[in-house]
């Protein structure tokens, strides 16, 4: 998909577009607010990528000038002001997702990719989620797998239903946390980790196709098993 | 902290109270003096007149013997026509030989040789006061004066100073408690002022009055050093945040390009141990640089707090859903105590956080087998929630430094961990203006944080 990155420093912005690229983007950069505002109001873009301190005009008002009119591409916000406050003021001003330097690459990809996707799965009608021989009943509040019931707890299902909506795509750990948990927080040890093996277990374990797959270094992902 | 400090326990109404005492003592050894001085010299010079007279008498008896003793009291008498002295000559059954006097006084004789008693006089009953002298073969004579008007002067003057003195007291009383209040109002200007500083206001400044007395000397100091505070807290912010864009950029950068040479190396495997290692380490700087900022912005009052009403069970339930996967992987039980809902005015993901570092740690360090359990609970307009774990706990000794910023307890040295995680607990603590504290579990640690509570008047 198109990218646009807004980032006034080179090395971090050569960087991101250059991983980016490697992942099968095409990326366009800007080194400063003007340059950025103009390519996001002239070209068309899956996603930006915006750096929140740049000389000229600043991130902030570059996102709620898109806003204003009416451009409702989604919008990664980067900041190296990670507190709370910013956070919000960030998501308030019109941000879709919003990341604190430093961060791993795989993190930013992962997002970017979900951001991307957004508009192509329209995810609240679905009822049910499939992948392979994989099935989740949303309204019945089921899993089957080859046809045998699966007996999860309401957050093993929760879990299944976001890695399922996200199907092919990565989701890092911070994501699990702030969607299917809630919360906004950095743990010190890897709770997450010992839900998904739990997980694992349970839709995985004596079937031959392994489904759930761990990301190094980024997360987990459920992948369409290639024929 | 005391907004209004009680009238009684200023040191101005101490002070004012000590003065009242010293004065009041003064004054009644003055009054003391002035009634003897007046009443009591006027007794004096009665008696002595008393003396005199009947020293005089007992020499005319001595010399000129019965009849002319008897004659002189007679002309005294006839020349005393107001009936102030009394004069009795008696013999010695008591029976009366001359004088002004019908019989013998029924009254006792002090040691000094006076009596008193009482006469019957035109006017009423009167006071008098004599002395009574052994003339020899059983003959007496008594000598006196009549003293009632002297008792009621004395009397008047008696109730003049008691009233005088009465009314001094309630004078100084009130100037004292009027004086007192005067001073404790000016004080209780200045405190009230620097609580509203101290609560966040930090543009406010004492006021100063035109008088520029040594109250006001003292407000112009303390705005002094609050225009310095200010100046200094506005310059940590300063600071905090050009520390968070300098160094992060460099770091991000740090990492940024460890990333970069561990997928280049990903195949050269001791190359590509080094590259993950030190992709790790270079994590781990970046959280502990991370949590120090926060923990600086959270301390300073920097932060606005992101308040909103919180149900501290729900927040409970949420931590032990979240970390019950990996207790039960390292052999612990995990437990939940809820008592009932308690609400909360605070930041969800940061107390979340605090509650998830007090987990962490009990995880970390409670053996497998062990036991540890979230609980609520709520009393007395705060709500309590409190990890407990029965792990080897904290020694007493150390339970009040182990939230300092990388302060490690002896026992934990060899775990991982930097010695951040309590401290961001207490600052997020403090930001909810709640109270962390540390209590032996015997065995193990109870680390309970205890936050106001929030109730809505419906």
């Amino acid at each position: 998909m198109r990218v646009l990155v807004i980032e006034d420093d080179a090395t971090l912005r050569e960087y991101l577009a250059k991983g980016l690229r490697e992942a099968g983007h095409a990326v366009d950069v800007a080194g400063d607010g003007k340059d950025g505002l103009f390519l996001a109001t002239t070209e068309s873009y899956a996603v930006i990528v915006l750096d929140r301190m740049l000389p000229g005009i600043d991130g902030m008002t570059i996102l709620r000038t898109l806003r204003a009119s009416e451009n409702d591409v989604p919008v990664l916000v980067l900041s190296a002001l990670g507190d709370v406050d910013a956070r919000v003021e960030g998501l308030k001003a019109g941000g879709d997702d919003y990341l604190t330097k430093p961060f791993a690459f795989s993190e930013l990809l992962a997002r970017l990719e979900v951001l991307g996707r957004r508009r192509g799965i329209n995810a609240a009608i679905a009822t049910d989620l499939s992948v392979s021989d994989l099935h989740m009943d949303l309204l019945a509040r089921q899993v089957t797998r080859a046809g045998r019931n699966i007996e999860l707890q309401p957050r093993e299902f929760s879990l299944l239903e976001m890695l399922l909506r996200h199907v092919d795509q990565v989701v890092t750990r911070t994501m699990l946390l702030e969607q299917v948990w809630g919360y906004h927080f950095d743990p010190q040890t890897n709770v997450i980790d010992v839900h998904i093996s739990r997980l694992r277990t349970k839709i995985d374990k004596g079937f031959s196709v392994p489904l759930l797959h761990t990301v190094r270094g980024a997360g987990y992902a459920i992948r369409t098993p290639v024929a | 902290m005391a907004t209004k400090t009680a009238l009684l326990r200023t040191s101005t109404f101490r002070f004012a109270l000590l003065y009242a005492a010293v004065f009041a003592t003064s004054v009644l050894l003055l009054l003391v003096f002035l009634y003897w001085a007046t009443a009591g010299y006027m007794a004096r010079q009665a008696d002595a007149t008393i003396d005199a007279e009947i020293e005089g008498l007992a020499e005319q008896y001595r010399r000129e013997g019965l009849e002319r003793l008897s004659e002189v009291i007679a002309e005294r008498i006839a020349r005393d026509p107001g009936g102030k002295s009394v004069y009795l000559f008696a013999g010695a059954d008591y029976r009366a030989l001359a004088g002004n006097m019908n019989a013998w006084p029924k009254a006792d004789v002090d040691a000094q040789g006076w009596l008193e008693f009482s006469l019957n006089a035109s006017d009423g009953v009167r006071r008098a006061r004599a002395r009574a002298f052994v003339l020899g073969r059983g003959l007496r004579l008594l000598v006196g004066r009549d003293v009632q008007e002297l008792r009621d002067v004395g009397a008047l003057i008696l109730t003049a100073l008691v009233w005088g003195f009465a009314l001094m007291l309630a004078t100084a009383s009130v100037a004292g408690i009027a004086l007192s209040r005067r001073v404790l109002r000016r004080i209780d200007a200045i405190n009230a002022t620097s609580a509203e500083i101290m609560a966040g206001d930090l543009g406010r400044r004492i006021p100063i009055s035109a008088r520029a007395d040594d109250f006001d000397q003292l407000a112009g100091n303390l705005n002094h050093m609050l225009d310095e505070i200010e100046r200094l807290m506005r310059s940590v912010k300063q600071v905090s945040d050009n520390v968070a864009h300098d160094l992060r950029t460099p770091l991000t950068r740090l990492r940024t390009r460890l990333e970069a040479l561990a997928t280049h190396v990903h195949k050269d495997a001791p190359a590509s141990e080094l590259a993950s290692a030190a992709l790790e380490d270079a994590d781990q700087l970046l959280a502990a640089f991370s949590a120090l900022l926060r923990i600086a912005r959270l301390e300073s009052g920097n932060l606005q707090l992101v308040a909103e009403a919180l149900d501290v069970s729900a927040l409970a339930r949420d931590a032990y859903d979240l970390y019950e996967a990996i207790a039960e992987s390292r052999g612990l039980r995990l437990r939940l105590r809820l008592d009932g809902t308690s609400s909360v005015l605070g930041d969800r993901d940061l107390l979340f956080q605090a509650l998830g570092n007090l987990l962490e740690n009990a995880l970390k360090f409670t053996p497998s087998g062990g036991e540890v359990s979230i609980e609520t609970r709520s009393r007395s307009g705060v709500v309590e929630l409190s990890v407990i774990d029965d792990g080897p706990g904290i020694a007493a000794s150390e339970r009040g430094r182990v939230m300092e910023r990388f302060y490690r307890a002896d026992a934990s040295r060899s775990t991982p961990g930097q010695g951040l995680g309590l401290s961001l607990v207490s600052a997020i603590a403090q930001h909810h203006n709640a109270r962390v504290a540390l209590f032996d579990n015997a065995p193990g640690l109870t680390a309970t944080i205890s936050i106001p509570a929030f109730t809505t008047t419906a």
